[in-house]
């Protein structure tokens, strides 16, 4: 048999790869074996394009008990507990279907999780958008900006919907916009959970004879091809391709949990993986894969949903929550017994063998007969030509008027991407386990371990901007403050997962700045011994050939240990606690000149929302005193001397401080904020200190804001100063009662002087104001993509 | 003081539940929901979660079970039964507590931290609080909007059967309280004979300062307390 | 034999997903005066008469596929709906 051009694209093959499986297979492939090929050799099942490059990050370190290769990764997060975790991009399906995508890539990372043994005990979402409002300067049109906020409305409620069913606690992420997201929405999904650290299991098919077990729900034709549309760009056509997204069912997968995790506390489980994209053929080649076993598979024991299902169909369904597990020979009736207490399917589908191949028998033929190998190790993998794109950086504008530093500072606090998100992570249950310290609205999650004494901090981040002006960069600044974010609660980071989203790594330029995302996130993860045990690469994220800025998204993953009362420890917070505090900046940023600090603002949300230019570069990172500041962090609230510490990140220090103030806590929203009255001081960096702009707006990430009791000040600027680190005082918090609170921040020649009130009313609606909301009325958008 | 906590395929907060008991110092029996044995309990948790997937109405398919049966039983003969979010839905679809709960107003899941005022400390699971007393615990529901027609709201408030309120932090029913339409504010009632309490919100998340709150061990730590006639 | 469920809130009770229907249909200049959202149930039930199907149905719409606190349902047969 020989296939035609045509055949072959079908299945996202090209002539020379389908000439590398004739030759792997030293004969003609047929269909079932094509289209088994087409889809383990997509770009997301094969990581083709990636994989060479992927070679040069740290994946190994004092804690890591698993690094990339298996389900998910795993530390050793001490008292015999391991903490597994990852994430993972549903993009492509999120703009198809969003309501659908966005729950079933909860779905899939969650199975990802406990197909380890662990139960998942958190989850966090990195989201991106189009523009929400219309904006015919940016060229979004109203119909675009409606879509927007209907995928932003599917998306939410997708992964609220999962999510609180499944019963896991959110603990929040990034939701971000920007117009090179509309028409390419990002889903990144992270989960977390936990395994005592000699239990955990793995996707390894062992034992020659052992019996190969599907559980779960029935295969349909769901998603046939997910994989390889993941592996295209999208054409006006991809609405049609709604078949292809797969309907999930967290209830069942909530079944699925116990009985796996039941199962395997049996002993009677030998290995497990879920069956995720690619579905059958993935996991059962994977598996025997690993152990260097092969699988023989009889599709006619295969539990359908559907009648007349062809052998290709249930190779490449997707279907949602199955598994396929092998058990010791034997102990069969075990496994089953215990899906059957939790009314799941479970059916033996094939033996282990040794050889390692996979064997497909359908309708008493064998349909399909491939080494493991060709399908995962020889899998192709390419060094697509890169190529730096040849235009220059933008110019900075030759002048412009700057709006007063008030109005400036409120409109950013009511930008989508600096208002609060409470609207979006009010719908997701965050407080179920009845761990959770720190909940969604800082910058990272914290939750507590069994036993009380031990915690998780959690953060994701990543700005595209940043990585539009120089990939490289911006992902060091996005390990930096993803770590950042995790030392702020007093964790000291560990190990991190990351999700690389780019357009299509045929075009030079994507591959480009695949290669320099990639080199930069190594060099960050090396220097602050974050080393990577897993993630996803998204490519092809392209509508009619306009591709999304690069957008690598890190999740960092830290330990603390709890000091003083377990019952009543928590950790240092995001905000600003009571009056009468001292107010400080620390600092592991190099000094800023003028030229620079003009340069970087460009990369600002200042710039993109007050002044809508972008140019220049990213701001600067010093990895080495970066590492300090997370030293010093992690020892200050070790000796619990700090209430609060907050990055100066997006939006610059007006922004941050304004943040440190509204940021009240979500389990006392009652509680009166306090107001602050401040002065810049000059030796941060005095040719910049006499702009108010430049002063209040500019985005250095090595500025933390720390705020204590006055008498810990003295030991707090010895412990700064001791790691090389700069120690400025602010000020004081203060409350002025009768909802009079001020912002107040003095500078050479300028002050902010702003209405505590009048912010809050700007950042608490900045979000439903763009979605068209007045408060509390659902719109019909939000019922439509409910439905 | 035995007490078992229900578990329903989808029930998701019986782990907390039975954390909670254990905090209040109890002993904490699971049952099944394909078992009509109570093992001997003294007191019954119907806790949160989405039974059978919530498919069909919340708690609606949850009623059916062969637990339910013998909860039926337990209550009519004077048990306590506290029912907790999806717990207190199928309390209410089992008929054991009237009116229904119905999609939040806003049309979203809601999951924030609520104050309830105290509005009865005459139940076995509020006799450790005083009336009045207002306490802090998360909601986290898509489908809180307490219902009832006119009259039975009307039969719930003389017979002072309304057990929870929201309120704001001083204990003021006001409308910005109220997270999800509830007819008159309502988290929680109890019955007739005032031995099944239902409440939205989660008094077992919130039992520890470290997770914001410990004022949820009230409702566990009543149970232990002598208990006075029931229906007094 | 096919019968057809139709449950929907009752009249009485508050349908914020129908209200917000409504205004998006307005604001597209469909004068809709009202819009009520339900669920549809297709049950095959193996029956001898028509009768006979309705009355089972009835049962089940009434004590499983609707909360008669909230909701009222319709029982419909397929000849009855073509007429």
């Amino acid at each position: 048999m020989s296939f035609t051009a045509e055949q072959l694209q079908r299945q996202g093959l090209t002539p020379e790869e389908y000439a590398r499986i004739r030759a792997l297979l030293g004969r003609e492939p047929n269909g079932v074996e094509l289209a088994i090929f087409g889809v383990m050799w997509s770009e997301h099942c094969s990581y083709k394009s990636s994989r060479l490059l992927l070679k040069q990050l740290p994946t190994e370190g004092a804690v890591v008990l698993q690094g990339p290769g298996e389900n998910a990764g795993a530390i050793d997060a001490g008292d015999g507990w391991a903490c597994v975790f990852k994430i993972e991009s549903h993009n492509h399906p999120s703009y198809v279907e969003p309501f659908q995508g966005a729950a079933t890539g909860v779905g899939g990372i969650l199975r990802d999780i406990f197909t380890m043994g662990a139960r998942p005990v958190a989850i966090m979402d990195s989201l991106r958008f189009g523009p929400l409002e219309a904006d015919a300067a940016a060229g979004v049109a109203p119909p675009a900006a409606a879509r927007n906020r209907t995928i932003l409305h599917g998306v939410v409620a997708g992964i609220s919907h999962y999510g609180n069913c499944f019963g896991v606690a959110n603990l929040g992420g990034e939701t971000m916009f920007d117009s090179g997201y509309s028409g390419n929405p990002l889903v990144n999904a992270f989960a977390l959970g936990l395994a005592r650290r000699d239990q955990i299991f793995y996707g390894r098919a062992t034992g020659e004879g052992n019996p190969v077990i599907y559980v779960g729900a029935k295969t349909g034709r769901d998603g046939i091809h997910g994989a390889t549309m993941a592996s295209e760009e999208f054409s006006a056509a991809s609405e049609a391709k709604r078949p292809n997204v797969q309907v999930g069912d967290p209830f069942l997968e909530k079944l699925l949990l116990e009985a796996c995790l039941e199962a395997m506390a049996s002993g009677a489980v030998v290995g497990i993986q879920d069956m995720g994209a690619a579905g059958l053929t993935s996991s059962s080649c994977e598996m025997g894969g690993r152990s260097g076993m092969g699988i023989d598979l009889d599709l006619d024991r295969v539990p359908q949903r559907e009648a007349a299902m062809t052998a290709e169909e249930m190779m490449l369904s997707e279907s949602q929550e199955r598994m396929l597990l092998v058990a010791a020979a034997g102990r069969e009736e075990e496994v089953f017994a215990i899906f059957r207490k939790w009314g799941l399917d479970a059916a033996v589908v094939g033996r282990v063998r040794a050889g390692g191949r996979l064997r497909v028998h359908h309708q008493g033929r064998l349909v399909a007969d491939i080494p493991n190998a060709a399908l995962t190790d020889e899998a192709p993998r390419y060094r697509r030509p890169a190529q730096a794109p040849a235009q220059a950086a933008a110019p900075p504008p030759a002048g412009w008027t700057a709006p007063a530093s008030e109005e400036a500072l409120l409109r950013l606090l009511a930008s989508p991407n600096l208002a609060s998100t409470a609207l979006v992570y009010e719908q997701y249950d965050t407080t179920i386990g009845a761990n959770t310290l720190t909940a969604p609205g800082s910058g990272a999650g914290v939750l507590r371990l069994p036993g009380g004494r031990r915690a998780l901090a959690m953060a994701l981040d990543g700005v595209g901007r940043y990585c539009r002006l120089d990939p490289r960069q911006g992902a060091r600044l996005a390990v930096a403050e993803a770590a950042r974010n995790v030392a702020c609660t007093g964790a000291r980071p560990v190990a991190a997962t990351n999700c690389l989203n780019l357009g299509n790594p045929e075009k030079p330029a994507v591959m480009w700045q695949l290669q320099e995302v990639v080199a930069g996130m190594g060099e960050a993860c090396r220097a602050l011994d974050t080393p990577i045990t897993g993630g996803n690469v998204s490519l092809y994220n392209e509508t009619l050939g306009q591709g999304i800025d690069p957008t690598p998204v890190l999740g960092v993953v830290g330990l603390l240990e709890l000091s003083g009362h377990p019952a009543s420890w928590r950790p240092p917070a995001a905000y600003l606690p009571a009056p009468g505090r001292a107010v400080c900046l620390v600092s592991a940023a190099a000094g800023l000149d003028a030229g620079q600090a003009r340069r970087r603002l460009g990369s600002s949300e200042y710039a993109a929302t007050i002044l809508r230019r972008v140019w220049g570069e990213p701001p600067a990172l010093d990895l080495a005193r970066e590492k300090a500041l997370h030293d010093f962090l992690a020892t200050a609230a070790g000796a619990e001397l700090v209430d609060s510490a907050s990055d100066v990140s997006r939006g610059g220090l007006a922004v941050c401080l304004a943040k440190c103030i509204l940021s009240r806590p979500v389990t006392a929203p009652e509680i009166a904020p306090v107001g602050a009255r401040l002065a810049w001081p000059e030796a941060l960096a005095p040719e910049i200190a006499g702009d108010a702009e430049l002063a209040l707006f500019s985005e250095v990430p090595g500025w933390v804001v720390v705020s204590c009791e006055p008498a810990a000040v003295g030991e707090l600027r010895g412990l700064a100063q001791h790691r090389g680190l700069d120690w400025y005082e602010l000020g004081r918090t203060e409350r002025e009662g009768s909802g009079g609170e001020r912002l107040r921040i003095a500078g050479r020649g300028w002050k902010l002087d702003a209405a505590v009130p009048e912010l809050a009313a700007a950042w608490r609606g900045g979000l439903a104001g763009a979605l068209g909301e007045t408060a509390g009325t659902p719109t019909a958008e939000l019922v439509e993509a409910q439905a | 003081m035995k007490i078992g906590v229900v578990v329903f395929p989808g029930s998701n907060c019986d782990r907390d539940a039975h954390g909670a008991v254990v905090r209040a110092g109890q002993q904490a029996v699971w049952l099944w929901h394909g078992s009509a044995e109570l093992e001997g309990v003294e007191a019954i948790i119907l806790p949160g979660g989405f039974s059978y997937g919530d498919y069909l109405r919340t708690g609606a398919i949850a009623r059916f079970s062969p637990i339910m049966e013998a909860v039926r039983r337990f209550a009519a003969q004077g048990g306590p039964v506290l029912g907790i979010c999806n717990g207190f839905q199928i309390l209410c679809e089992a008929g054991l507590l009237p009116g229904a709960l119905l999609r939040n107003a806003g049309l979203r899941f809601v999951s924030r931290p609520v104050y309830l005022r105290v509005e009865t400390a005459d139940t076995p699971f509020t006799r450790a609080c005083a009336r009045g007393q207002v306490l802090r615990m998360p909601v986290a529901h898509g489908e809180g909007n307490y219902f009832a027609d006119v009259a039975t709201l009307a039969a719930l408030e003389r017979e002072h059967r309304v057990v929870f309120r929201y309120t704001d932090a001083a204990g003021n029913v006001t409308a910005g309280a109220n997270p999800n339409g509830s007819r008159a504010n309502i988290a929680g009632i109890c019955n007739r004979e005032r031995n099944v309490v239902g409440l939205m919100p989660h008094p077992e998340r919130a039992i520890e300062p470290a997770l914001g709150s410990e004022d949820g061990l009230a409702l566990f730590h009543s149970l232990t307390l002598a208990s006075a006639a029931i229906g007094a | 034999m096919q019968v057809r469920v139709y449950v929907a809130l009752k009249k009485t009770v508050l349908d914020p997903q129908g209200q917000a229907i409504q205004a998006a249909l307005a604001r597209q200049g469909h004068a809709v005066e009202a819009v009520r959202q339900g669920k549809f149930f297709e049950l095959e039930l193996a029956a001898d008469t028509a009768e006979a199907a309705r009355q089972e149905a009835e049962t089940i719409a009434r004590d499983v596929l609707s909360n008669p606190v909230i909701e009222e349902f319709r029982v419909v047969l397929p000849e009855a709906e073509s007429q």
